[in-house]
């Protein structure tokens, strides 16, 4: 079965649960941003939690199939049809053979995730279906006109799921191996204020504008490991929150780590939007 | 994580005697940076934590650091770290040569840097044994100890935006190979056609971490 893609929108890439263990040779993990909605979505369909599926940004979607199929749509509220009909979001939809899946653009979030019973069956590259956008290690970018070829589904779809959504809050925050290079107060003073977020944000980082954190150290931090939800600040002050495609090493300090369980809303939230800190 | 407190850096070394060598420093709920002295050590600490089969999903060395993530129990981690000392790894790391036409566009101003001529730059960077002592910046790019800082060099003020694959260049006292066309501020002495990066290979990276690396005249 293959799934013809008529438009691709903003961004839409393949995702799965990225490519670990080669953060070493400088390649990036990629994977979901929102990845509660991605293992929600597998579920759905039926799929096992390491299934490739779209990551599609800011919606503009459509897609058709050659055989009739079991799809979900998660993540970012955006409204979908086939064939014109309007469907849901979180749950299993039967896409028919030759029928056109359309996603619109998000009323809030940014970021859905389409999964096909069966999984995408793209080539994987490096152990991993999951395409990086920093360095473009991983399946091509989803462009107008891509076919994408679907595997065998596992079993019929979850008849139920009624997971708990994870509820939007302030981003719980450690303290950074680098805390020391600021101010006393400045994982504090973080948690005072609200962030907005940047334009420029994207996979690889959340740019965040509001009040600089004060560092006490000048000096060069020479390159060292980043991880996921890392809390960079780089010499303009403005705090970076490193997301799934961030670069292996980094040489500017981290000043705090954002909890793993809360990245996902780094991966729904718009520019303009206001973001918080807390300890946690 | 309770056992290890950030406000507290763990000194792994009490079991072991000197406590200078290793700091580990809390880096998230998953993941710990173990500080050591230089990227000598930073080398050791990775082969000695890979050789004893450490529980993480990543183990990555950077210039005087070695960032463990997809850790289990920090705990585990640091008792095994503690059997380390920077001298417990000496296995060298198998030899890549690695041919280069010097006619790069920043070799003169590197000359006049070094109180020497085009010759003597090619004969001092033909002269040393390398070191990968880590990834970084993109796929495949190593950062290639050994120069010595007498012969640092500092990165170009306003970074090309365009340099090709291939290109060998300096930035303070590391070396590096571009593994692909990308912006880059280091100063560039000349060119390979070595694939440094290679995703189909078993092994994609040619300059993995360890690696010794010696270049040749082309």
């Amino acid at each position: 079965m293959t799934l013809w893609v008529e438009e691709a929108g903003a961004l839409t890439t393949v995702q799965d649960r990225g490519r670990a263990g080669l953060a070493h040779l400088g390649v990036p993990r990629a994977g979901p941003l929102d990845r509660p909605a991605a293992e929600l979505a597998n579920r759905l369909v039926g799929n096992r939690p390491d299934a490739a599926l779209l990551e599609v940004t800011w919606g503009g979607l459509e897609l058709r199939t050659d055989a009739g199929a079991w799809v979900a749509v998660t993540g970012a509220t955006v409204a979908v049809d086939v064939d014109g009909v309007g469907r849901g979001c979180g749950r299993a939809e039967w896409l028919p053979a030759g029928g056109r899946l359309r996603l619109r653009t998000p009323s809030s979030g940014v970021r859905s995730y389409v999964a096909v019973a069966g999984g995408l069956d793209v080539a994987p590259v490096l152990g991993s279906r999951a395409t990086d956008t920093l360095a473009w290690v991983g399946p091509p970018r989803v462009m107008d006109g891509a076919t994408l070829p679907v595997g065998t589904p596992a079993g019929p779809p979850a008849a139920l799921d009624t997971p708990r959504p994870p509820t939007p809050g302030p981003l719980r925050i450690s303290p950074g191996p680098r805390a020391d290079w600021f101010a006393a107060d400045a994982v504090a003073r973080l948690c005072a204020a609200p962030y907005a977020v940047g334009e420029a944000s994207n996979r690889v980082g959340l740019r965040l504008e509001g009040e600089r954190p004060v560092r006490v150290r000048d000096d060069e931090l020479p390159s060292e490991g980043m991880v996921l939800g890392a809390v960079q600040v780089p010499p303009d002050g403005q705090p970076v929150v490193l997301l799934a495609d961030h670069p292996p090493t980094g040489g500017y300090p981290v000043l705090a780590v954002v909890h793993p369980d809360d990245l996902w809303q780094c991966g729904q939230a718009r520019p303009g939007e206001e973001l918080r800190f807390v300890r946690g | 994580m309770a056992h290890l407190s950030v406000n507290s850096v763990v000194q792994v070394s009490r079991h072991t005697g000197p406590v200078e060598h290793l700091q580990l420093r809390p880096f998230g709920p998953t993941a710990v940076l173990a500080e050591v002295a230089d990227s000598a050590a930073a080398r050791s600490l990775a082969a000695y934590a890979r050789a004893a089969r450490v529980s993480a999903d990543e183990v990555v060395p950077g210039a005087r650091t070695v960032l463990f993530d997809g850790v289990a129990d920090p705990a585990v981690l640091a008792e095994l770290l503690a059997g380390w000392t920077p001298d417990a790894i000496t296995e060298r790391g198998a030899l890549v040569e690695v041919p280069v036409v010097y006619d790069g566009p920043d070799i003169e101003d590197v000359a006049s840097r070094w109180g020497t001529d085009v010759a003597g730059v090619v004969a001092r960077h033909t002269t040393i044994e390398f070191v990968s002592a880590f990834c970084g910046f993109a796929p495949g790019f190593a950062y290639l100890a050994g120069l010595g800082e007498e012969h640092a060099v500092p990165r170009l003020a306003s970074p090309r935006t365009k340099v090709p694959a291939g290109s060998v260049g300096l930035a303070g006292s590391w070396c590096g190979v571009y593994p692909s066309e990308s912006p880059g501020g280091w100063r560039l002495l000349g060119r390979t056609d070595v694939r440094l990066w290679d995703p189909d290979r078993s092994d994609p990276a040619l300059l993995a971490p360890g690696t010794r690396v010696r270049f040749v005249p082309a």
